[in-house]
């Protein structure tokens, strides 16, 4: 890369190498500090705090009184049937909808890298759910699935189809459809736009040359493209899985958590802020955090090879 | 797949010579290569699942009345009264004021720290460099929830809960890390000879920062500041723990607990109108900048 390629200009400096050098890394911790700082303001320090409200317990009556009573929060939400309930259902969702993503975003990226008129059309229709706001891509499938009055249940019910009168939000099922969708719809673009970017590195000669050897189109397909889409299909599985271990918006404004729908992050919330049980609700979303991090670290480890060749290029 | 039909098509002109200097493969041929049927209804199949809804919605927020509860696939008796309803809502029109100003200041404020620690990361000898930049990327992929349970207690206890300033700080937990991973790789792609002679005539790393890589950058900046406006303006998790009224509530927590203009009326046609208001701005935006949003959201995914 553009390291590597311009290293040989350094040696030219006037000041000398070391001088320079030293200068440089001089500059670049006063760069980065404020950053730093601000981040570890803004992340390290809430979430410190977060362990410290979840090792209390917290009087309802009286504000700011508490004792310590270690790790009891924890045994609290783990033995109950929430945190697991919880835990699975995002889970489910994160499998659904990330699964959804990545074959639809690959499909999408295909027809994208074809030379065709309209390319530029297909290309924008396509990234406009991408600017919607997410608690606004929960509300567009609402309409979409409302009893009565959603464009879905109305087709359904005029073409004598089942689940059409069907009160999609009021189901377990049939919710998680929903949520599913309105995730997929949105977030499709950007898995869609990162495997494109990974189609287009491919060079022409690639396929010319299993074209000489006799491949067909398929072959040419499950045997280079796919292959070589894989990092990109990883880092669009990546970032899409982290996002969706999170979600929030769209299970709090389709179903408020109801009909089993309630995520990790929704639970946490409706301890803390309803029930205002703060010691449980931090305890809920250290465990959160906890299971997050736990995934992120299992993918860049075991799929993430892509991402540790570029973390050792940085270097 | 069909993906060699395109790449044959654009290879073809190239082909007698067998030249060397062949196309790059990303500028595919700008010419209509014939689609086979099957293809074309993959393409009309996207883009009706990526419009459909927004017609829906749009369609939802026209109607009122039986119009609306029938679900009419056109509006027969098209109304504005849900955007009246809506625009005469005081709660709205401060949840957008309050929008405006909570990803304006975040935004700009990321974007300051950003550019120097970017700087930093893409360009300078540095120790641990690789280290940092994981934790920063790291730090993108935190749940909000495990940020905003404390700031909850803190804020209540400091009294900064239920204000501006009180979301502005917490968003700046996701929008710092953003900005400065988008920037590092908007600064990694400027050619690096201009900074070289700068640092010929004796510059330091900032007056090269500032003088070289800060005018060159502007596209960079200008798109790495619409991706963490989205981003900020999107975000819900901080937003509905740490408001309560309508004077900090910002448009997404807002539209969430909206009910109808009146408890007879379905509320959805409102909720649909004001889904419409604050989407159109959005759209506007990804239309007019819809090359700079897709450089850069792929920007440093995947290395060219």
């Amino acid at each position: 890369m553009a390291i590597k390629s311009l290293s040989p200009g350094r040696g030219v400096n006037s000041r000398g190498v070391n001088g320079r050098d030293a200068a440089e890394r001089r500059a670049a911790i006063r760069m980065t500090a404020p950053s730093l700082v601000l981040m570890a303001l803004v992340a390290a320090v809430p979430i410190g705090y977060a362990l410290w409200l979840s090792l209390h317990q917290y009087s309802v009556r009286t504000a700011g009184l508490s004792r310590f009573v270690g790790l009891e929060n924890y045994i609290t939400a783990l033995s109950g049937p929430h945190w697991w309930a919880a835990f699975g259902q995002t889970f489910l969702f994160a499998g659904l909808s990330v699964s959804l993503e990545l074959v639809l975003g690959t499909a999408m990226a295909l027809l994208l890298n074809l030379a065709f008129k309209g390319r530029a059309l297909l290309r924008t229709v396509v990234l406009l759910p991408y600017a919607v706001v997410t608690v606004v891509s929960a509300i567009t499938w609402e309409t979409m699935f409302a009893p009565n009055l959603g464009l879905v249940t109305n087709v359904l019910t005029t073409l004598g189809l089942p689940g059409g009168d069907v009160v999609w939000l009021g189901e377990h099922g049939y919710a998680m459809a929903v949520i599913v969708l309105a995730d997929v719809w949105k977030t499709t673009p950007f898995a869609a736009l990162i495997i494109l970017a990974g189609l287009q590195v491919i060079s022409a000669e690639t396929y010319e040359a299993a074209e000489l050897d006799g491949a067909s189109k398929w072959q040419a397909f499950a045997h280079i493209t796919l292959p070589l889409l894989r990092p990109a299909i990883v880092l669009a599985a990546i970032f899409r899985t982290m996002d969706a271990l999170r979600v929030f918006d769209l299970p709090f404004v389709l179903t408020r958590g109801a009909n089993g729908t309630e995520s990790m992050s929704m639970l946490a919330y409706t301890q803390l802020r309803e029930n205002r049980l703060v010691g449980e609700g931090s305890a809920l979303s250290i465990l959160t955090f906890l299971t997050v991090m736990a995934v992120s670290v299992v993918y860049i480890r075991f799929a993430g090879g892509n991402i540790r060749e570029v973390a050792k290029e940085e270097q | 797949m069909s993906t060699l039909t395109a790449q044959r098509t654009t290879a073809a002109p190239a082909a007698p010579g067998r030249s060397p200097k062949r196309r790059a493969p990303k500028r595919r041929l700008r010419g209509e290569a014939k689609l086979h049927p099957v293809v074309w209804v993959f393409v009309f199949a996207v883009m009706g699942f990526s419009l459909i809804p927004f017609y829906w919605l749009v369609n939802t927020s026209l109607k009122q009345g039986v119009s609306l509860s029938k679900g009419e696939l056109f509006p027969s008796q098209p109304t504005f009264e849900n955007y009246l309803a809506v625009f005469q809502n005081p709660e709205f029109l401060l949840a957008l004021r309050n929008s405006v100003i909570i990803a304006v200041v975040t935004t700009t404020v990321a974007l300051v720290f950003a550019s120097f620690a970017a700087y930093a990361l893409a360009r300078l000898k540095m120790r641990r460099k690789a280290m940092i930049l994981t934790l920063i990327l790291s730090v993108t992929t935190f749940p909000a929830i495990a940020i905003a349970a404390p700031m909850f207690s803190i804020w209540r206890e400091i009294g900064l809960y239920d204000t501006l300033l009180g979301l502005i700080i917490p968003k700046l937990t996701f929008a710092l890390p953003l900005a400065i991973y988008t920037l590092t790789s908007f600064f990694k792609e400027i050619p690096r000879e201009l900074e070289e002679s700068a640092y010929m005539d004796g510059a330091t790393p900032f007056t090269a920062f500032r003088k070289v890589i800060l005018p060159l950058a502007v596209p960079g900046l200008a798109t790495t500041a619409i991706l963490v406006f989205i981003s900020v303006w999107n975000e819900f998790l901080l937003a509905v723990t740490l408001t309560t009224s309508p004077e900090a509530r910002p448009v997404p927590v807002a539209i969430a607990f909206f009910s109808g203009t009146s408890e007879f009326d379905q509320p959805l046609g409102t909720i649909s109108a004001a889904s419409v208001i604050i989407t159109v701005p959005l759209v506007i935006l990804v239309l007019v900048c819809q090359k700079r949003i897709v450089s850069g959201m792929t920007a440093g995914a995947v290395k060219g």
